[in-house]
């Protein structure tokens, strides 16, 4: 970051502009909003269009759009790795490694000083998430930047930023090709279908990130700020038997609550024959992606987040 | 026979419930899978047998709808009957096995009551969906279930179809009725939906038992929703794709009366599109995953209030008079 002025603000950090954006829709084929606005986008772009940048929609996984499916092979989003992208084998790689490899050349590489800008991924969950920006690092001060932007934009109406820097549970997103990767997650929506106000509450999220893609390429500075995030802490799965299934459900009580609090004793699951099983954690956690469908075979029924204030410094166009 | 005398029909000795009769309806495929763990026995006049079935085990495993076609439109006599070779679809193939095992559809034979369990995205609460508007037995329970379960939103559907061309699997049994409830995404269970479910099911096999050990069930009034039409989302001509979605306005509101002129969709670049029909109807299947495919937006009823005799088992005395005067009859023909 920048070193100290005369006076107590620091110099804003130099960012270089984004001139290339992608708009990824379908990276899970079956999370309808991303699809139906790219789609849209890429007959008519006009909407997304913003003055001094190349903004591109794009479907990223076409199989998996077509099937209507989350994945053909394997998931996309899980695919990013750096093992994967350098594979060798072409046509016998499963059908994401592959297209991981072609979005790789297309928007990369990883890592690149000639990969894209900024790379935002629409999904949606079944979760009751509302919706959220999906952050990886809590140093990108571009991006936090980004997110100050668009919640107060979105104000009253609720954004929420969650970040996942855990190491372990941290994954290779088709968005991590980028220098700024961002998510949008938007739920509660099954998959496969539409809803009207998911589709419009991520219009308008979008709208609010290319409007400060154009602000901060004019030359607008961003002041210091702070940023509230859910940090990821750790994933917690499903009650299983000695065969591996699932004995109990998401308790009535921490359905739909994702964001509340969860203090230690509280009902989380609820076994078929109606018993409650507590959290036993330590402490009051933020749970999220509580029951998402798609994290059944990720043995994942919810994430714990804790809460916290990051500040991001002030940012300007190099 | 006078006004007041109950309807008498034969004891309900073999009763089925299917489960994951489409692979990523989570609440039936948990519940059945449950219940095939502890079977658990009652008290005198339950039913002699309760079969717990998983229909389409394959796209159970997969989490899937179904794998080759939809196994719950695989039940018509043609499908059943036809021809089969080694390309025939798995759920062509395994609908002949549950015909087997819960049928033959339209014989003496079949299981006398089939509950088949779904699940659906559409807000739909509880609903009941037959075939027939004057099945008592399904109605009889319709009814024992909203009376057991009074805070639970519950309607009976009705699809006017003959026996000839029903293509579900509980037209196999000599009685039948889907159980489906929403909304839930396919692919999840949600512990709410689970647990009325689960109560559903327990009281239709408690009305069961009462029936067949005699009890009386007094008649009264049914609202019944029959389908009238569905109808499709404005697709573009060439690629046809969606061009929009359910208007907000409408959006999870299953059972609430549609009248021409309002809300129906929203187009992608906010226009309202409105229900043009002549008489005003009530919308249900609003938004269904499973039926984009099949070009169901949402599906259209008309209310009506059918009234149900009181209806009672016939003792064996009764069964056999009954029995051999079918018998002699068929005879005489």
């Amino acid at each position: 970051m920048s070193s100290g002025g005369n006076n107590n603000t620091k110099a804003a950090a130099r960012v270089d502009a984004a001139r290339r954006v992608a708009i990824f829709g379908g990276t899970h084929g079956n999370e309808m909003s991303g699809v139906t606005l790219v789609n849209l986008w890429v007959q008519n772009g006009a909407e997304i269009q913003r003055k001094g940048v190349e903004i591109k929609p794009f479907i990223a996984n076409p199989k998996a759009v077509e099937k209507c499916v989350r994945y053909v092979d394997t998931d996309l989003n899980r695919a990013f790795t750096q093992e994967n992208l350098s594979a060798t084998g072409d046509d016998e790689l499963p059908y994401e490694v592959q297209r991981a490899q072609e979005i790789n050349r297309m928007f990369g590489p990883k890592g690149s000083a000639g990969a894209y800008d900024v790379i935002f991924d629409l999904h949606n969950t079944t979760s009751n998430m509302g919706c959220t920006l999906i952050l990886e690092s809590s140093k990108d001060a571009f991006n936090l930047q980004m997110m100050n932007y668009i919640k107060k934009a979105f104000a009253p109406a609720s954004c929420l930023v969650l970040l996942n820097e855990h190491p372990l549970l941290k994954y290779s997103t088709s968005r991590s090709v980028a220098k700024h990767p961002v998510g949008l997650e938007v739920g509660p929506q099954p998959q496969g279908v539409l809803r009207s106000n998911i589709f419009e509450a991520m219009r308008v999220i979008l709208k609010h990130a290319l409007d400060f893609i154009e602000l901060f390429n004019e030359g607008m500075e961003f002041p210091a700020c702070t940023v509230e995030v859910f940090w990821v802490l750790e994933r917690m799965d499903y009650p299983r038997d000695a065969n591996g299934n699932i004995i109990a459900m998401v308790h009535p009580n921490l359905q739909d609550c994702d964001w509340e609090p969860l203090n230690p004793g509280d009902p989380m699951f609820q076994t078929f024959d109606g018993k409650s099983i507590h959290y036993q954690g330590s402490s009051t956690v933020y749970p999220t992606f509580i029951n998402e469908a798609a994290y059944y075979e990720k043995q994942q029924a919810f994430v714990t987040t804790r809460r916290e204030t990051l500040v991001a410094s002030a940012v300007r166009k190099a | 026979m006078q006004l007041d005398e109950p309807v008498l029909l034969p004891r309900l000795c073999r009763v089925a419930v299917c489960g994951g009769t489409h692979g990523n309806e989570l609440s039936g495929v948990y519940l059945v899978r449950e219940m095939l763990k502890t079977e658990t026995r009652r008290e005198d006049g339950e039913p002699a047998s309760v079969l717990m079935v998983l229909s389409n085990p394959r796209a159970m495993q997969q989490c899937r709808r179904y794998v080759d076609t939809d196994l719950n439109r695989c039940f018509t006599h043609a499908t059943l009957n036809g021809p089969v070779s080694d390309g025939t679809p798995y759920e062509i193939m395994r609908s002949r096995e549950l015909n087997a095992m819960l049928g033959p559809k339209g014989s003496r034979a079949a299981v006398d009551l089939v509950c088949d369990l779904h699940n659906t995205t559409a807000n739909m609460g509880l609903c009941f969906i037959a075939y027939s508007d004057s099945d008592w037995i399904c109605l009889h329970i319709f009814r024992y279930l909203q009376k057991q379960m009074p805070d639970t939103p519950m309607r009976f559907i009705h699809f006017d179809v003959s026996n000839k061309e029903s293509y579900s699997l509980d037209s196999i049994g000599k009685h039948g009725f889907a159980m489906e409830i929403g909304p839930q995404p396919h692919g999840c269970v949600k512990s709410d939906i689970y647990t009325a479910m689960k109560e559903g099911v327990q009281h239709m096999l408690d009305w069961a038992g009462y029936f067949n050990s005699g009890c009386l069930f007094e008649g009264g009034l049914v609202d019944v929703f029959t389908m009238v039409k569905n109808v499709d989302y404005p697709r573009d001509g060439e690629t046809r794709n969606i061009m929009a979605t359910i208007h907000p306005r409408l959006q999870d509101r299953d059972f609430c009366l549609l009248h021409p002129g309002d809300p129906l969709f929203q187009t992608f670049s906010g226009e309202t599109l409105t229900y043009n029909g002549n008489e005003p109807l009530y919308p249900f299947f609003i938004n269904e995953c499973a039926y984009y495919e099949k070009g169901i937006a949402l599906s259209l009823a008309r209310k009506k209030c059918v009234t149900i005799p009181s209806i009672r088992a016939q003792t064996e005395e009764e069964e056999e008079q009954a029995s051999e005067q079918s018998f002699a009859s068929e005879e005489e023909e």
